[in-house]
C-alpha cells in the first residue's frame, strides 16, 4: 500500500492548524492554497481570540459560561456538543499559541492581557496589538514551514481547488486542482481531504472579506454531494468604510469612545458636514434609542443605519449609501491616545483625517455562519468524542470541512473573537480523527487501483477548462455579472429581509446564472490567466447564492442575523398588569411555537445544475435549553418572569454546573 | 487633507495609467496605456479592476486584463506589492487622489524588479519564504499537546517583538536594497517541477538573505524558547549571502510599510553574530 496522505485545501488558521497537527502525527500532508498561505484572509482579524482565563475564573467565569454565551449569542441554532468541546479546549489553545511565540499583549507582571468583547460580561479576549489574526496566522505558518523544511509537508501555494475526486462508492480519494501560473490541471491522490477555505463574502460583491473569499471551493464540493447548511445566516457588521474595491472594517470602539452617528436632515446635503448646524443634523440612533444612544447592540445599529439610508433616503451621499460617524467633538489628544490605530486605517484608505472630518461608514457583510454541513460524534459528557473520524466529516466520506467554511460553531450569529478560536480548534481536532480513519482504511489513494479514477476526473476538469477558453460568441462580461450579483444579494439578503424582495432576487440570480454561461473571456491564453480563474469562481458563486436566498425565503422568523420584520415578535404594550401578564404568556407561547418550527438547521442539497433543495434537521440543544433574547424589547421584564416560571416547572434545576441556563438574558454582540 | 475638499473643477474627468506588462517569464516587457474614468476615492487596486473589466487600451485596442496579486486590500497581507510611480509599495493603499496630486500626468505601474516576473505585475517571491527557512524562523516547540502557558514576557519584551512580527513578507525592503540582486532561473525542458524548485532553492541559498529575514531571525532569538536555538540562526546569518552582505545603506527601513525597525534588527544581529563567532572560536 502506498503511503496514505491528506490534502488540506486552504492555509488560513484552520488549514494550517490541521496541517501542523497532522504532521506531528506523522501523516503526510499536501497543503494547497490560492494565495501563499501567509497571505490568507485570517491576517485581517484585528480584535482577538476568546477563552476563559485565570482572571475571569476568579470572577465566576467557567467554560460552561463561554458555551452559554456562544449558544445564546447564536440564538441556539448550533449543535451544543461541538461548542462545548471548543469552550473547554479554548484555554489550552491560547496556551499553545503563546508557546508558539504569538506576541500577545502583556500585563506589567508579564501575564497575557485580556479585553472584553461583545456578548459576554467577562474579559475573555486575548489580543496581540491590533493584528491578532495576523499574529496567530504567522505562528501557524511558521510551524507549517518548519514541517515543510523537515520534509513532512508539501506546499502547493498558488493552486485553485477544482473538485474532490470521488470513487464509485462515493468516497473521496483526492482532489483536482489547477496551478494559477502555469494553468496545469493535476489530480492529487488523498485518503482524506480537508476543506479549510474560509468564507464566501465575495458573493456580495464587496464585503469586509479578502479577495480569495469566493466560496468557490465549498460550492464545488457541494455540487458533488457535500451539503451546505444554514446558508442564510450571514453576519453584517454595522460600521465599515465603503470603498470602491472593499468595505474595510471600522471597529466598534469608535462608538464606544463617544462617536456619534448622524445624517443631514436634508437628503444628500452638499455642505461641508462641519457647516451643518446641530438643528439640521439627525442623530437617529440617539433619537430613536434615547436610552442606549449610539451604543445600541450591533444588529440594531446595523438595521437602523440601513433603514435611514434605504427607506428614509437620507444617505449622506447621493450615489452611495453612508452615514456620518463623527468623532470631531473629541479632542485630538484623546482620540490619538484611545483610537490611534483604527483612525490611522481610515486616514490611510480614505485620505481624510477623521479627527477633522466625520467618517463615512455603512454596514458590510462580514462573516458566513453557514457553511458545509459537517458531522460530529457526541460523547457521554455532552462534548465530542475526540479522535472520532466522524468529527467534521461532510456527507462525502473522506471529505472534511473546518474553519469558517463549516457551519458548526456560531449558529445564527457569531460572537466577536470566537471565530479565530473555532478555526484553530477545528484544525487541531480534525487530525486525530483522520489518523484513526487511516488505520481502518485498507488501501491508499496512491495505489495503482485508483490511478485511472484520478486520471479520469482530471480529464473532465481539463475538458471543462478548454471549453471555457474556446467558448465563442458569448458577450457577457464576468466582472459586470459579479457586480450585478453583488448588488442583488446586498439588497435582498443582508440586514432586512422581505419575502417579496427575496423572491425577486431569486429570479434575478437565476437569470444571472444563465448569463454567466455566456461569458466570453478577454484572455484565452494558458499562462497566469486570472480571467478564467475568476470566471470559474464566479460560476460557482451561484449555487451558494441561491442557497442563501432560498434559505432566507423559506425561514419565516427572526433569528440572529436573519431578520424578517414581517415575522418579528414585538414586545408587549399593555399597561394593565393582568393584560400584561396575558400578553407575556402569549409571547412565550409564540416563542415556543417558533422554536418548534424553526429551531432547525437548514440543509441545502445542491444538484448537478447548481440548484439547491432545502431540508431541515433538528438541533442538539440538550445542554442548554433555548431561551429568548429580550434585549431592548418592551416588556422584557414580565416576559422573562413568565418564561422563567415555565422553565422552573419543566426542569428541576439540573442545567449545568452553574445553573447557567436560567441566567438573565443579556445583549449579545458580534465581532 | 480631505480629498473631497479639492474643488470639483480641478478633478480630471479621466486619467492615464501606464502599465509595464510582460506575458511570461523571460519575455520582454512592454508598456500599455489605459484611460480610466476618474472617480473620487479610488485606489490602485480598483484601477486594476477597472482595467480588467474594460480590457481595452487607451487606443481602443482590445487587450487581456493585466495580471496582479492581491488578497486583503487592507495593507496587511503584502500580496499586492508593486512599483507605483517608481516607488515600491502596496497597490491597495496607494490612493489615486494622492497619486494624481503628486503627478497629474497619470499613474505608472511596474512589477517589482528584484523578483522574477511571472506575468505583468505578478512576481515570484518564494525566495523570501525560503529565506525564512534558512534562518529557521519558528519556535521549535516539543509538540502541540497541552504543556501550559508559554514563557512569561515583559511588556518591554512584547513591545520589541510585536513590531518585528508584523512583517508581511511584502518585499519592499529587499526591492529597495542595493545589495539584494535579482535571481532568476528558467525551467529546463527536461526538468521536473521538483527538480526546478530544488535548483532555485540552491541558488537562493547562496544569494543575499535580505533585511526581512535578518529581522525575523532576531524576532525568534528574542523569544525565550526561540533563544534556545539562537546559534543555529546566527550560523545561517554568518554563511555566504548572510549578514555580511548588508552594506548598511538603510534603504530598507525607509520603505518598510510597517515601519519595522530593520536597521535596529540588523545592528542587533551584528552584535549577536560577533558574540557567536567569538564563542565558536573558543569552543573549537
Ligand atoms: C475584517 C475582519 C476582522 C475579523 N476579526 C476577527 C476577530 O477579531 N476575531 C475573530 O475571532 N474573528 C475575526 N474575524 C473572522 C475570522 O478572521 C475568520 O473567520 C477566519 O480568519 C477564517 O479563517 P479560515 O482559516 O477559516 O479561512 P481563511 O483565513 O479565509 O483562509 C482560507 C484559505 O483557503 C484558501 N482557498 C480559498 N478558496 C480556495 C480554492 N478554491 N482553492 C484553494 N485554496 C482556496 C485561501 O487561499 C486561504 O488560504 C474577522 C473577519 C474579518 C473579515
Ligand atoms: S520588513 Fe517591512 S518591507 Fe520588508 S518584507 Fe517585512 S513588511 Fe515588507
Ligand atoms: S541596510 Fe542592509 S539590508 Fe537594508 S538596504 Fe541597506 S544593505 Fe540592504
Ligand atoms: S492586498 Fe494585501 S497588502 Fe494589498
Amino acid at each position: 500500500m502506498a503511503k496514505q496522505r491528506v490534502v488540506v485545501v486552504g492555509g488560513g488558521l484552520a488549514g494550517l492548524a490541521a496541517t501542523m497537527k497532522l504532521a506531528e502525527l506523522g501523516i503526510a500532508v499536501d497543503c494547497m492554497s490560492l494565495t501563499p498561505v501567509k497571505r490568507s484572509h485570517s491576517v485581517c482579524a484585528q480584535g482577538g481570540i476568546n477563552s476563559v482565563n485565570e482572571l475571569t475564573r476568579q470572577q465566576g467565569d467557567t467554560e460552561w459560561l463561554h458555551l452559554d454565551d456562544t449558544v445564546y449569542g447564536g440564538d441556539f441554532l448550533q449543535h451544543q456538543p461541538p461548542v462545548k468541546e471548543m469552550a473547554y479546549a479554548a484555554p489550552g489553545i491560547i496556551d499553545l499559541m503563546d508557546r508558539l511565540g504569538v506576541p500577545f499583549n502583556r500585563t506589567p507582571e508579564g501575564f497575557r492581557d485580556q479585553r472584553r468583547f461583545g456578548g459576554t460580561l467577562f474579559k475573555r479576549t486575548s489580543f496581540a496589538g491590533a493584528t491578532t489574526g495576523q499574529q496567530l496566522l504567522y505562528a501557524l505558518d511558521e510551524q507549517a514551514r518548519r514541517w515543510h523544511n523537515a520534509g513532512a509537508v508539501e506546499m502547493y501555494e498558488g493552486w485553485d481547488f477544482l473538485s474532490p475526486v470521488i470513487d464509485e462508492e462515493g468516497r473521496c480519494r483526492g482532489v483536482v486542482a489547477q496551478n494559477l501560473v502555469t494553468m496545469e490541471i493535476r489530480s492529487f491522490p488523498a485518503d482524506a481531504v480537508i476543506l479549510a477555505t474560509g468564507g464566501c463574502g465575495l458573493i456580495y460583491g464587496r464585503s469586509t472579506m479578502s479577495m480569495a473569499c469566493t466560496g468557490s471551493a465549498v460550492s464545488r464540493a457541494a455540487q458533488v454531494g457535500a451539503k451546505y447548511a444554514n446558508a442564510e445566516f450571514i453576519q453584517v457588521h454595522p460600521t465599515a468604510i465603503p470603498g470602491a474595491d472593499k468595505l474595510r472594517l471600522m471597529s466598534e470602539s469608535a462608538r464606544g469612545e463617544g462617536g456619534r452617528v448622524w445624517v443631514p436632515r436634508k437628503p444628500h446635503d452638499p455642505r461641508d458636514p462641519k457647516q451643518i448646524p446641530e438643528s439640521e443634523r439627525y442623530y437617529f440612533l440617539e433619537e430613536r434609542y434615547p436610552k442606549y444612544g449610539n451604543l445600541v447592540p450591533r444588529d440594531i445599529a446595523t438595521r437602523e443605519i440601513f433603514d435611514v439610508c434605504v427607506n428614509d433616503g437620507l444617505s449622506v451621499d447621493a450615489d452611495r449609501q453612508c452615514v456620518y460617524l463623527d468623532l470631531t467633538h473629541i479632542s485630538r489628544e484623546e482620540l490619538d491616545r484611545k483610537l490611534g490605530g483604527i483612525l490611522h486605517i481610515y486616514e490611510k484608505f480614505q485620505g481624510v483625517d477623521p479627527r477633522e472630518y466625520p467618517m463615512k461608514i455603512f454596514p458590510a457583510v462580514h462573516y458566513s455562519m453557514g457553511g458545509l454541513w459537517a458531522d460530529y460524534e457526541r460523547a457521554a459528557d455532552g462534548g465530542l468524542t475526540l479522535g472520532s473520524p466522524r468529527n467534521h466529516q461532510t456527507h462525502i466520506p473522506g471529505l472534511f470541512a473546518i474553519g469558517e467554511c463549516d457551519y458548526q460553531y456560531h449558529g445564527a450569529n457569531r460572537l466577536g473573537a470566537n471565530s479565530l478560536l473555532s478555526c484553530i480548534f477545528t484544525g487541531l481536532i480534525v487530525a486525530p480523527g483522520i489518523e484513526n480513519m487511516f488505520k481502518s482504511l485498507k488501501e491508499s489513494a496512491g495505489d495503482e487501483k485508483f490511478a485511472s479514477l484520478l486520471r479520469g476526473q482530471r480529464a473532465v476538469k481539463q475538458l471543462e477548462h478548454d471549453n471555457l477558453l474556446k467558448r465563442e460568441g458569448g458577450r457577457e462580461n464576468p466582472y459586470v455579472i459579479h457586480q450585478e450579483l453583488g448588488d442583488v444579494m446586498t439588497k435582498a439578503a443582508t440586514v432586512v429581509r422581505r419575502n417579496d424582495q427575496l423572491t425577486a432576487a431569486i429570479e434575478k440570480v437565476n437569470e444571472l446564472a444563465e448569463r454567466v454561461e455566456n461569458c466570453s473571456l478577454s484572455d484565452t491564453g494558458n499562462w497566469t490567466n486570472q480571467n478564467v480563474v475568476f470566471t470559474k469562481a464566479l460560476r460557482d458563486m451561484f449555487p451558494v447564492a441561491k442557497a442563501i436566498l432560498k434559505g432566507a425565503l423559506a425561514r419565516d422568523e427572526c433569528r440572529g442575523a436573519h431578520y424578517k420584520p414581517a415575522f418579528d415578535m414585538p414586545g408587549i404594550d399593555a399597561t394593565d398588569p393582568a393584560e400584561k401578564r396575558r400578553q407575556a404568556e402569549a409571547w412565550c407561547d409564540s416563542f415556543d411555537e417558533k422554536n418548534r418550527k424553526w429551531l432547525k438547521t437548514t440543509i441545502a442539497s445542491i444538484d448537478k445544475s447548481g440548484e439547491p433543495t432545502l431540508s431541515y434537521e433538528d438541533v442538539d440543544t440538550s445542554l442548554i435549553p433555548p431561551r429568548p433574547r429580550l434585549y431592548g424589547l418592551v416588556g422584557a421584564e414580565v416576559i422573562e418572569q413568565v418564561w422563567k416560571e415555565r422553565q422552573a416547572e419543566k426542569t428541576p434545576q439540573s442545567d449545568g454546573p452553574n445553573g447557567a441556563a436560567t441566567k438573565a438574558a443579556v445583549g449579545a454582540g458580534v465581532g | 487633507m480631505i480629498a473631497d475638499a479639492t474643488p470639483a473643477s480641478k478633478k480630471p474627468s479621466s486619467f492615464e495609467v501606464r502599465v509595464l506588462r510582460q506575458d511570461a517569464p523571460g519575455e520582454p516587457g512592454y508598456w500599455e496605456r489605459h484611460q480610466i474614468t476618474y472617480e473620487p476615492n479610488l485606489n490602485v487596486i480598483s484601477v486594476l479592476q477597472k482595467i480588467a473589466a474594460l480590457s481595452t487600451t487607451a487606443d481602443g485596442k482590445s487587450t487581456t486584463p493585466v495580471a496582479w496579486d492581491c488578497n486583503c486590500l487592507e495593507e496587511v497581507c503584502g500580496a499586492c506589492t508593486m512599483l507605483v510611480n517608481g516607488r515600491t509599495r502596496q497597490a491597495c493603499s496607494a490612493l489615486v487622489d494622492r497619486l494624481l496630486e503628486d503627478n497629474p500626468a497619470g499613474i505608472e505601474l511596474q512589477p517589482m524588479s528584484k523578483f522574477p516576473v511571472l506575468r505583468d505585475l505578478v512576481v515570484d517571491r518564494t525566495r523570501m519564504y525560503r529565506a525564512l527557512e534558512r534562518v529557521k524562523a519558528w519556535i521549535p516547540v516539543d509538540g502541540y499537546g497541552d504543556r501550559g502557558a508559554g514563557p512569561k514576557e515583559s511588556q518591554e519584551g512584547q513591545e520589541v517583538r510585536y513590531p518585528l512580527s508584523e512583517c508581511m513578507t511584502c518585499g519592499c525592503c529587499v526591492e529597495a536594497c542595493p545589495q539584494f540582486a535579482k535571481v532568476e532561473l528558467f525551467q529546463r525542458s527536461d526538468e521536473s517541477d521538483a527538480e526546478f524548485a530544488e535548483r532555485k532553492n540552491r541558488a537562493y541559498d547562496q544569494a543575499f538573505i535580505g533585511a526581512a529575514a535578518i529581522s525575523q531571525a532576531i524576532l525568534f532569538n528574542e523569544h525565550p524558547t526561540g533563544h534556545m536555538n539562537a546559534d543555529e540562526r546566527l550560523e545561517a546569518l554568518s554563511a555566504p549571502g548572510g549578514l555580511q552582505v548588508c552594506g548598511n545603506a538603510q534603504n530598507c527601513v525607509a520603505v518598510c510599510p510597517k515601519n519595522i525597525p530593520l536597521t535596529t534588527s540588523i545592528a542587533r544581529a551584528g552584535r549577536q553574530l560577533t558574540g557567536y563567532m567569538f564563542r565558536k572560536f573558543f569552543d573549537r
